[in-house]
């Protein structure tokens, strides 16, 4: 076939094309891919009994907070990678910003206690499960995720992998949150960001293979 | 003096092409045609350059490329400088055919190019290697058969739907995954 050729096939009957595929794409994957996981949790784990007392906490929001902007964040820069040609600027600040926060928070925290709270305040009860539990969840956001960046056009595989591992792995501690019993910021800083690193992980080893095209 | 007419001359040509390939996706054939067609050229140019060494893959990877814009042109956004956008694109593909071709030449004899050396002239070269209608042929018929009417003989989605029994969204669908379906085949991956 000649470039000619191609090019008079490819225009044919082109028809016009959906204004904010990008946006509309992932807004249906967060959705489906959430509902997968308070699924998921639901039959699981369960919300934590005491929530109706947990919500009064300002902690409880603060771990809301830091795990939904980790998201918007993660949403950012996987929007960015998902298009050729886009430059990330400062959205990875925007991405460290929120567990900076968080480890400063964490060192104060640990800083102020006494020694003998500090162990506790680290691990709390559920330190051996946090991290799991949270890629557990993260997981019918990642299928969900990569399957919307499958349809763009990244052109950093790797790194686009990453980042929608660490979308889902923050949507996933979002949900999670509201079974979760630890309100402590080291427990947040270090086994919650354990925990969305896994899928982060996962992300960038798919991304070269499940991402091409 | 002369660095301001030739940034001149770019921005021009960049306003130009970021027209028409808007008008394009807006549904409007000529321009949408006209655009690939400009574009195919800055392609050619710009593979050209890279693939010094490599002439004999310069027009597939035109056509890869040209695939590319297509399949992947709802990604571009009116706010993003449409170079960027193709530029980014091309060199995607170009690194995506340097791994590939890496990767094979591990498997064979590395030194065997004097068998080459003879037919690897310019000429050559304006033509593609690869026969993209022949790799239509590959596709299933619920992909090929769409294209074929739709994008080769031109009819419209409801008449393709009726020449081929399906449904006019099958049809849609048809043309835009055969079309995905055959830059995979190209890649390998099918």
């Amino acid at each position: 076939m000649r470039t000619d050729d191609l090019v008079e096939m490819l225009a044919t009957g082109a028809g016009a094309v959906a204004p904010n595929a990008a946006a509309r794409r992932y807004a249906a994957a967060l959705g489906l891919g959430m509902l997968g996981a308070a699924l998921l949790m639901g039959i699981l784990l369960g919300v934590r009994r005491d929530l109706g007392v947990a919500v009064l906490l300002p902690m409880f929001w603060v771990k809301l907070a830091f795990v939904a902007c980790l998201a918007v964040a993660g949403l950012f820069v996987l929007l960015r990678l998902s298009r050729p040609g886009l430059r990330l600027a400062w959205a990875p600040g925007a991405l460290a910003a929120p567990v900076l926060a968080m480890w400063v928070l964490a060192v104060f925290a640990l800083m102020r206690a006494h020694p003998a709270q500090r162990a506790w305040l680290f691990f709390g009860d559920t330190w051996t499960s946090c991290p799991f539990l949270v890629a557990l969840l993260s997981a019918p956001v990642f299928a969900a995720v990569l399957w919307a960046t499958r349809g763009l056009a990244p052109t950093r595989l790797r790194l686009a992998g990453a980042a929608a591992g660490l979308l889902s792995g923050a949507v996933g501690a979002l949900v999670y949150s509201l079974h979760c019993p630890e309100l402590t910021a080291p427990f947040l800083a270090f086994w919650y960001v354990l925990g969305m690193l896994i899928p982060t992980a996962a992300g960038a080893l798919l991304g070269p293979r499940v991402l091409r095209w | 003096m002369q660095r301001i007419q030739e940034t001149g001359r770019l921005n021009a040509g960049e306003e130009r092409l970021r027209n028409l390939l808007i008008r394009g996706l807006e549904g409007d054939a000529p321009a949408y045609h006209g655009f690939l067609q400009e574009l195919s050229a800055h392609l050619r140019a710009f593979l050209r350059k890279r693939l010094a060494g490599l002439p004999d893959e310069v027009e597939d990877l035109v056509q890869e490329s040209l695939l590319a814009v297509h399949n992947q042109r709802h990604t571009y956004d009116a706010g993003q400088p449409l170079t960027a956008w193709a530029h980014a694109i091309a060199k995607y593909k170009l690194i995506d055919l340097l791994r590939r071709r890496e990767k094979r030449d591990l498997l064979t004899d590395p030194l065997d190019d004097e068998i080459d050396f003879l037919s690897s002239s310019d000429s050559e070269a304006a033509e593609a290697r690869r026969d993209l209608g022949k790799l239509l042929d590959r596709l299933p018929d619920r992909q090929r058969l769409p294209i074929v009417h739709m994008k080769l003989e031109g009819l419209s989605v409801a008449e393709a739907a009726r020449l081929t029994g399906m449904s006019e969204s099958a049809v849609k669908v048809g043309v835009h995954r055969g079309l995905k379906a055959l830059a995979a085949i190209i890649r390998g991956d099918a």
